[in-house]
């Protein structure tokens, strides 16, 4: 393959691997590490053991999410300077100030708590690891941020000129809170709650399917559920409108997603392509299903409204459209597919107690089966959200003001072709083994532990791991 | 050169936040370093017991360790940009090992106490911290060899870290790593794997203390404007502090080997970590990149300077108080040969 040979596609390659690889893990660590908090909120007020129990079985799985999540994105970090150089000299002044504000407001306040949180059970008071638990939240929550404010603002660019191959900041509240700010963080923090939730509920499900710990799993599957019936539509909402918001932003991207080649005349709806081969050397769709006049009435919520199609850019300009329009299209389905879960679940234990009962529960077999398939649909969601995003935004690395081309560092060939490897072996070595432990630590279920002792004694001669560990 | 001039208050923000990412650096070196080292060491653990207790030692806070490095990244990029961009890569290589070495180490931990097959991990976390700490030296001698740098971009070679002189700062790095580490398991650890430590101890602060010697000879000779900074008159006796300052801690750190005390190795094996840090930068100041970019070229505009300083310099105090906090929770001792409970 010529790409293959071509050092700037193999660093787009290697930057789209690594992140796709880091955001497998973030998004369970920061909505499960929500509802720990809640379970061990819970747990100190009613001192009900049964949510002791369950704040430490999810720990053991947010433990070893962490910790994959934290060594892949160490890479990503210092990739913008290894392979993305000129990029990262000509937007450092804003792009590097704000990932050393995620850095120093959250990373550190996740890691400077995280240690507590996990083996400091026997160690501190209730209290103190309460407060621990939520600054692990409010450090991983604040990550979140400021790695959207980084992200969106290179899709939005707003408060900066483009000057001599630099980025001048005029307005640095502008910059922070661009046009795209509000979707992209809501849009994303929604997704690790749905995400986590949805894990727990497939989690939950496989065990009653099993008839395994039905005690414990089935409170927590119906509470994820009922959570689930909010989130769920929440997001699919969120996305209709981080879609709407895409008419004004990045027509372009908009207009790949869906297939969209020619403006639609004034008076006349835009239809959706449901399903289209597109042709880029052509200029249009080989073929297509269409509904007449729903593309108009999604993106501007009219039956004529106008959505400026492909062929209005250069095709220099154009993004490419094959991966941005089938990769909507499977997040779109996994979202529809998990709220549709969530409310046939929901009407069910209102409607059908006897059914969603302790006794019966598991013969729900094609229900439970579902909450089980749901768990790979939500991390496709993620993965094909962002590969919308960030393939959409092309050819810009910063949309209408740098190209991608100019933001990559010269390196010789062979050089990238061999760390590309090497992430490549490594993640998939880490990747099965994390996959093998998980379902280790799945398989062997609650651990029933005794209440911590919630006493200060600082200087019993124990290790940390053997200490209350999790 | 002066550095606390207020008429220039660009160059006044600069020099500020050198200093911070120097303060910030050296947290990194010297809390991921006896992590590091006691990586490297657990290589030849007597055996599988103690290697388990020397990696859980470390489980609680290793992650915050590096944490140091990442805002270190972080700062670098947003304070000064030109280096970010044109220091990594040149240092392509380097960087991308020490990554791939922290990648194999982070994930060791975890493993390490859920698998059966510990001895895996235990060799994959040994040497994935060697991995990191030679490639960390690779990375400080090729940028004491300098980097390549024509019209804002880096225009060397990948391979212009590759050195002599960098192979010498590499056996210094692992040796001063590994004293470090092997102090903390002596404040650490009682009983047979505390006597191991000592043993260690001594053997790498021997070798410590040589490579450091050639090195700090060596450096002046690659950089006539060093070497002049160094020996031109009123300079000389503040620079001959340094090293002479080094050179007692060593002695004092050879001293309390001897005598076995169990404190005091690790506070001098950190005293001279700082002596020969502040050596180095201030040697190179105001240059960033050695004989390249000065911090005043290297600098963001004023206002991301100040923007930065708002946002990231008021939270220092606190997240050094809440790692602090988080060490004295799990302060104590570790008795390595008690039974773990841990399945
Ligand atoms: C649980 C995950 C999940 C679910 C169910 C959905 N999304 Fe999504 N989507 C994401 C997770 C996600 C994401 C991975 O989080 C992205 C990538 C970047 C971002 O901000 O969110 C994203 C991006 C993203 C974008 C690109 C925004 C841009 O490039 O600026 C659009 C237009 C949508 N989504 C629209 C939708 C619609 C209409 C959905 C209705 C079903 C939907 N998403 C469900
Ligand atoms: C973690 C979720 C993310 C995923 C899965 C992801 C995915 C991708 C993909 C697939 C590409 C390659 C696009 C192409 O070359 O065609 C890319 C490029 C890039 N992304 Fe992301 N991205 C993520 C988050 C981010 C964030 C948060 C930032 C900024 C802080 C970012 C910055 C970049 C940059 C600088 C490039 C390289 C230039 C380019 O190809 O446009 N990405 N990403
Ligand atoms: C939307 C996409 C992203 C989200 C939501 C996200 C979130 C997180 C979170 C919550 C963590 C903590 C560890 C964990 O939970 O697994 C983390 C780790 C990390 N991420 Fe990402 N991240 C994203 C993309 C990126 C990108 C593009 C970069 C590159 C700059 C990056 C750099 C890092 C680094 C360096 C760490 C390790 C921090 C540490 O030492 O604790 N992340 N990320």
């Amino acid at each position: 393959m010529d790409m293959l040979q071509n050092p700037e596609f193999l660093s787009r390659l290697q930057f789209a691997f690594l992140a796709m690889f880091h955001i497998l893990w973030p998004p369970l660590t920061v909505g499960l590490a929500i509802i720990i908090l809640g379970l061990e909120a819970t747990w100190l007020k009613t001192k009900n053991i049964f949510y002791y129990h369950q704040t430490r079985f999810w720990i053991r799985i947010f433990m070893i999410n962490f910790g994959v999540g934290v060594i892949s994105g160490i890479p990503m970090e210092f990739s913008f300077g290894t392979n993305w150089g000129p990029f990262s000299i000509a937007s450092g002044d804003f792009f590097g100030n704000i990932l050393g504000f995620e850095t120093a407001m959250a990373f550190m306040l996740e890691a400077g708590f995280l240690g507590i949180m996990l083996f400091g059970w026997n160690r501190v008071s209730g209290r103190m690891h309460l407060f621990a638990t939520s600054m692990v939240v409010l450090g991983s929550t604040l990550s979140v941020f400021w790695i959207m404010v980084a992200n969106s603002w290179m899709q939005t660019p707003a408060g900066v000129e483009y000057v001599n191959g630099k980025f001048i900041i005029n307005d640095y509240l502008a910059a922070v809170f661009n046009p795209d700010l509000g979707h992209a963080f809501w849009h994303m923090f929604i997704a690790c709650i749905e995400l986590s939730l949805v894990v727990v509920a497939g989690v939950s499900a496989y065990y009653l399917l099993k008839q395994r710990e039905i005690d414990f799993f089935l409170p927590a599957f119906k509470l994820a559920v009922l959570a689930l019936v909010i989130i769920t539509p929440l997001q699919i909402l969120i996305g209709d409108s981080a879609g709407g918001a895409l008419a004004h932003t990045q027509p372009a991207k908009l207009a790949a997603i869906e297939a969209h080649w020619e403006t639609n005349p004034p008076g006349e709806g835009a239809a959706w392509a449901v399903l289209a081969i597109p042709d880029a050397a052509k200029q249009r769709n080989l073929w297509e299903w269409t509904i007449p006049d729903a593309l108009s009435l999604i993106v501007t919520h009219s039956f004529t409204g106008t959505v400026v199609g492909l062929r209005d850019f250069k095709p220099e300009d154009q993004p490419p459209i094959w991966i941005p329009f089938y990769a909507f299209r499977i997040m779109l389905a996994a979202g529809v597919f998990m709220a549709l879960m969530a409310l046939w679940t929901a009407w069910l234990l209102w409607r059908n107690k006897t059914r969603m009962s302790h006794e019966n529960i598991s013969q729900n077999k094609w229900l439970l089966r579902g909450w089980i398939l749901a768990i790979p649909a939500a991390y496709l969601a993620v993965e094909m959200g962002w590969m919308v995003r960030e393939i959409g935004r092309q050819p810009w690395i910063v949309y209408g003001m740098m190209r991608t081309q100019h933001g990559v560092s010269e390196l010789p060939l062979a050089t990238v072709q061999w760390s590309l490897l090497s992430f490549f072996v490594f993640y998939l070595a880490i990747g099965i083994a994390a996959f093998y432990f998980m379902r280790h630590v799945l398989r062997q279920g609650p651990a029933y532990e005794a209440a911590p002792k919630y006493i200060k004694n600082k200087n019993r001669p124990m290790s940390p791991m053997n200490d209350g560990g999790y | 050169m002066d550095a606390f001039s207020l008429d220039n208050p660009h160059h006044l923000l600069a020099s500020i936040w050198f200093a911070i990412i120097g303060l910030f650096l050296i947290f990194y070196v010297i809390l991921d370093g006896f992590d590091l080292g006691m990586g490297i060491l657990s290589l030849a653990a007597p055996n599988e017991q103690y290697r388990g207790a020397m990696m859980s030692s470390i489980g609680s806070i290793w992650d915050a360790n590096e944490t140091w490095l990442v805002i270190v990244g972080g700062t670098l990029f947003g304070a000064f940009p030109l280096v970010y961009g044109t220091v990594l890569h040149g240092l392509y290589i380097p960087i991308t090992l020490m990554l791939l070495g922290f990648i194999m180490r982070g994930v060791s931990f975890e493993f390490y106490a859920l698998s059966s097959r510990k001895k895996l991990w235990g060799i994959a976390f040994g040497l994935g911290s060697l991995l990191a700490v030679i490639a960390q030296g690779f990375a400080l001698g090729g940028l004491l060899n300098g980097i390549k740098i024509e019209n804002g971009l880096f225009t060397g070679d990948v391979f212009d870290w590759f050195s002599p002189f960098s192979l010498m700062v590499v056996l210094g790095v692992i040796a001063g790593y590994s004293v470090m580490g092997a102090n903390y398991m002596i404040l650490k650890f009682t009983g047979e794997l505390q006597k191991h430590a000592y043993a260690r101890s001594k053997i790498f602060s021997g070798w410590m203390l040589f490579f450091a010697g050639i090195v700090t000879i060596w450096t002046p000779l690659q950089y006539p404007s060093i070497l002049e900074r160094w020996f031109t008159l009123p300079n000389f006796f503040a620079f001959a502090l340094l090293p002479l300052a080094a050179l007692f801690c060593f002695y004092m750190l050879f001293r309390a080997l001897a005598r076995c005390e169990e404190r005091a190795p690790f506070i001098w094996s950190l005293l001279i970590f700082m002596f020969s840090f502040i050596g180095l930068a201030a040697s190179l100041f105001p240059y960033i990149v050695p004989g390249a970019i000065t911090i005043d070229q290297a600098a963001a505009p004023t206002n991301t300077l100040v923007f930065m300083l708002l946002g990231i310099g008021m939270l220092i105090p606190v997240m050094i108080a809440y790692n602090i906090y988080q060490y004295s929770v799990f302060s104590g001792k570790i008795n390595p040969d008690a039974p773990s409970h841990h399945d």
